[in-house]
């Protein structure tokens, strides 16, 4: 019983790539358009195997999760420090609150020439840009997770004779946990959105984002949406991976939204 | 006031390294020539022709990203069918980046305003689909079935119940769709315009130098983001959910 009703879940998830892929295989094969600027999907696959096999995909991908792995943590470092030196004290509060929530929504790619400018091409202007721009929601999370500990659980503990250390590691970052979680989770999806353009502003020598750009110097289309593909896959290896279950343990584990 | 006082710091330590000679003038310029090549972009029209540029493409992504995603969020929250079909797409397309099709586009589409405002359409149209799609999930079925035993049908219900009921969704997917067309439109003018623009601008700068403009047009943009941000949203909202009371609704 259980066999049939599995493969049909399987067809009907099935069925929208294969219209689309259809439609697209159709458009290619028509003639309307220039066969190097709309490949048919077989080419695409072709060149998917021959750059994989080669490396020379799985090697970018590399250095692009390095960067995307560099960045974030930078900016989980950093972005946590900061917002916990706001919520803990006042004048620091007062000082960097007005700054944060002046940059936060600047777009993160319009400081991207300032800082090619100022730490050159390459990896370390990338890396300090993606950590530069993640820290933002990290930053606003952690403090708003701290501040929103609930009065009582801290006057509890106090009475119960927990001092400052122990009020702080027991009872203010457990309850700041779920923020801070959703400020890392915010902080990861921006920093990966953003990676990708970095990387073709930034003429690094490896990375998903350079090998799109630069395939299109050359009018190779399959070589660009291998690349997409590759992109995609690892998008959906994160959200998979670490956004979802961050968000089954924090945001619904406690009770803030019905799974 | 206090705000003001740390941003006043803040600009003051900046004139200090600025002047302190450790980098190079043209690298890190001090306030008054920022202040001065804004004026200068203010004053012969040009700063503005770019960020009427740079609004235009916006509009015209963002109003079309609202558009087909309110319509396809809600033909997918009411309707099973197009909820199977179309959710395993959206999940698939979601997570790549609008700028990873930027160079694609480009070869499609030339450089200019077509590629950027396909991106930007790119980048604002999924916080609308699933904002949409979980706003008309979300209805209160006590509503619609309040609504159809007093006689509600079809677009009267569509438009009374559905719509009003899930707006505060809908606002919270404008607002964020906002926020990523935004950055989107920044990045595509980098990669994918070829004369007006705030991002060009700043990009265009680079190859001469010119970090005061580059500060100058990063300052235009992240004024402009601001008031659309504070302004025009918190208006909208107040205008529409907050009267109608649905806030709470939204924001749990």
């Amino acid at each position: 019983m259980q066999a049939p009703s599995r493969w049909r879940a399987l067809a009907g998830g099935a069925l929208p790539f294969v219209v689309v892929g259809a439609i697209w295989e159709g458009v290619a094969r028509s003639g309307r358009f220039p066969p190097r600027l709309f490949p048919t999907l077989e080419e695409v696959a072709r060149t998917f195997g021959r750059l994989t096999a080669s490396g020379i995909l799985p090697h970018h991908a590399a250095e692009t999760l390095a960067r995307l792995g560099a960045g974030f943590a930078l900016a989980a470092l950093a972005g946590i420090a900061v917002g916990l030196l706001m919520a803990r004290s006042r004048s620091a509060e007062s000082a960097l609150l007005p700054l944060v929530s002046i940059g936060a929504p600047v777009p993160g790619l319009a400081y991207a020439p300032l800082f090619l400018l100022w730490f050159g091409l390459g990896n370390v202007g990338s890396v300090l840009l993606v950590g530069f721009v993640a820290a933002f929601p990290v930053i606003l999370n952690t403090w708003t997770g701290v501040k929103t500990v609930k009065e009582i659980w801290l006057r509890a503990a106090q009475v119960m004779g927990a001092g400052e250390r122990r009020l702080f590691r027991q009872v203010i970052l457990p309850g700041a946990l779920p923020h801070i979680l959703t400020g890392l989770r915010l902080g990861l999806a921006q920093a990966w959105r953003i990676l990708v353009a970095v990387e073709m502003l930034a003429a690094v020598p490896w990375g998903l984002g350079w090998l799109i750009f630069g395939a299109r110097e050359f009018l190779d289309t399959d070589a660009m949406l291998a690349g997409i593909a590759m992109i995609g896959l690892i998008g959906l290896a994160l959200e998979k991976l670490a956004f979802q279950p961050l968000e089954r343990y924090t945001v619904v584990r406690w009770g803030m939204v019905s799974a | 006031m206090k705000a003001a006082m740390s941003i006043a710091v803040a600009l003051l330590l900046y004139e200090v390294l600025a002047r302190s000679g450790v980098f190079a003038a043209a690298l890190v310029p001090g306030l008054p020539a920022i202040a001065r090549a804004l004026w200068s972009m203010l004053a012969d029209g040009s700063m503005l022709k770019h960020a009427g540029a740079t609004l235009y493409r916006v509009a015209l992504g963002l109003g079309l990203a609202a558009t087909l995603g309110l319509a396809l969020g809600v033909l997918m929250g009411r309707w099973r069918p197009a909820e199977r079909f179309f959710m395993p797409l959206v999940s698939v397309l979601m997570p790549i980046p609008s700028l990873a099709w930027a160079p694609v586009f480009i070869l499609w589409f030339g450089l200019g305003d077509v590629a950027t405002i396909l991106i930007v359409f790119y980048a604002a149209s999924f916080p609308m689909v699933l904002n949409a799609w979980t706003g008309a999930r979300a209805v209160n079925p006590i509503w619609l079935r309040a609504a159809g035993a007093m006689g509600a049908r079809g677009a009267a219900l569509f438009w009374k119940v559905v719509v009003p009921a899930a707006s505060p969704f809908i606002l919270s997917g404008l607002r964020q769709a906002f926020q990523r067309a935004w950055i989107a439109v920044v990045g595509a003018e980098m990669l994918a315009a070829s004369d007006y623009g705030l991002g060009w601008v700043i990009f265009d700068a680079k190859e001469f130098l010119n970090a005061d403009v580059m500060l100058a047009a990063l300052a235009v943009i992240g004024a402009i983001g601001f008031v659309f941000e504070r302004l025009v949203f918190g208006a909208l909202e107040r205008a529409t959910v907050q009267r109608w009371g649905m806030l709470r609704l939204a924001r749990p």
